[in-house]
């Protein structure tokens, strides 16, 4: 019985999407046991739990694999309701936070990777394309995210705090010192700038996110190796 | 109640078909207001600015946009005939093939129609890649949500009624019956569902629409 309620996770440190899962199983409190893939290495493991995308984070509970870092977050908050609630109780507020997070990981993520594979002119419109994006977020927080007061709730941690300082909190960092770009600046996004330093000031987030100069090594490799190589111009 | 529900779509979206559908299956009133999209109404502007686009459901003044979004909205709301399965692992699963249509097959599908030679090639394939796994997920099941319509055959709905049109437009096979039986089989279930039938756009605008995007993309290249 207690081999079947055990929870493994599978991950690789530098992806944001493992992490993501990682301070949920914390915040909700849940003894799991972290494994990590190294991506760079077909794992047999990885292909049995994830066949379809052959890819982490993989959450195995009950013996039975669940992947997608945002499924498997909504999974955790069903499963375990024990612990603070990863999104709210009323429909409308739910609709909202999944809003915003797909908005993060689709938008924002992707214009950000899409930073980080490319150069010159492609990279610059990426760059835009992230800023005008950090706007919409911005604008969308005033009206949505926090309350009349402007005051940020860390009390509360939910899916979409968990979703945005995944994506941002070391990205954040890594894309200044390897690109040299600033993209989160407190005068444009002032309430952005705030929110995530109100996150990352967090236990549960500082014990989970990589160190910075990790997460810089990381993305130089991967830039080297893997992403500018593919590209066409020299 | 006097509950308010509104549904901003155009009429061919084949996204805002799905929240037609889960109101439909639900029984849901609502009223409908059709869009142009060359030419956006204030209120569309005002309930959805992040995107500006439809759908849009209106509950009660509040806005929500983003379809999927409001698939689970929808079910959050009114609990019966429920869309997803009760059990948390089987809701996972639900949801990672609601994901698997919105970033596989959707993109490959679209990309066989707005691009052309190499490019269309690497697309078709990718929605063939894409298809043998909708396949394998059917085994056993007459339906994705297994004896009843479910969210999952609602998110993928868009193939019962896009694939035939897609594939005379292109002269592209995309879901051969020999290769793909249970996906063809479905189509033909999903697509006969008096909730269904009932909402599908004509099917020679659809093509006269297509076709129009096609031309009209091939021009800018």
């Amino acid at each position: 019985m207690a081999e079947e309620s055990k929870v493994t996770l599978y991950g690789y440190s530098p992806c944001p999407f493992g992490k993501r899962v990682e301070m949920a199983l914390k915040l909700k409190g849940v003894p799991y046991e972290y494994v990590e893939e190294d991506l760079t290495n077909n794992s047999q493991m990885l292909l049995s739990l994830n066949p379809v995308h052959k890819k982490v984070p993989v959450l195995v509970h009950n013996g039975k694999p669940i992947a997608q870092s945002l499924v498997i977050l909504e999974y955790i908050d069903e499963t375990w309701k024990n612990g603070p609630q990863l999104l709210p109780k009323d429909p409308y507020k739910r609709a909202q936070v999944r809003f915003w997070a797909s908005f993060v990981q689709q938008q924002l993520f992707e214009s950000m990777l899409k930073e980080f594979k490319t150069k010159g002119e492609t990279q610059e419109e990426a760059s835009k394309e992230l800023f005008e994006k950090l706007k919409l977020l911005e604008e969308g927080l005033k009206s949505f995210y926090f309350d009349s007061d402007r005051s940020i709730d860390t009390e509360h941690v939910g899916l979409l705090d968990l979703v945005f300082v995944s994506v941002f909190g070391s990205y954040h960092k890594v894309q200044e010192e390897v690109l040299s770009v600033k993209t989160i600046d407190p005068e444009k996004s002032p309430l952005i700038h705030s929110w995530l330093t109100a996150l990352l000031d967090l236990p549960v987030v500082k014990e989970t996110l990589p160190p910075v100069e990790k997460m810089v090594a990381h993305i130089k490799f991967f830039r080297q190796r893997f992403y500018l190589p593919q590209l066409n111009d020299p | 109640m006097g509950e308010e529900v509104k549904v901003f779509r155009t009429w061919s979206s084949p996204f805002a078909l799905r929240v037609v559908w889960a109101l439909d299956l639900k029984g849901i009133k609502y009223e409908t207001i059709y869009e142009d999209l060359s030419n956006k109404s204030p209120l569309l502007l005002q309930y959805n600015p992040i995107h500006k686009k439809v759908p849009v459901l209106l509950h009660n003044s509040k806005p929500i946009a983003e379809s999927l979004v409001i698939l689970e909205y929808i079910e959050d709301t009114w609990k019966h005939r429920p869309l997803l399965p009760q059990d948390p692992h089987q809701r996972a699963n639900a949801r990672f093939w609601i994901k698997f249509g919105e970033d596989k097959v959707f993109p490959a599908v679209r990309d066989s129609l707005l691009k052309q030679g190499k490019e269309q090639e690497e697309a078709h394939e990718a929605a063939l890649e894409s298809f043998k796994l909708l396949e394998e997920e059917l085994k056993g099941k007459k339906l994705f949500g297994g004896e009843e319509i479910g969210m999952v055959d609602i998110a993928l709905g868009w193939l019962a009624n896009l694939v035939s049109v897609l594939e005379e437009v292109l002269v592209l096979k995309f879901i051969d019956e020999h290769k793909f039986p249970l996906l063809s089989a479905w189509m033909r279930l999903f697509a006969d569902i008096p909730v269904i039938k009932q909402s599908w756009p004509p099917r020679d605008k659809l093509v006269t629409k297509y076709i129009a995007i096609r031309e009209a993309r091939l021009a800018t290249n």
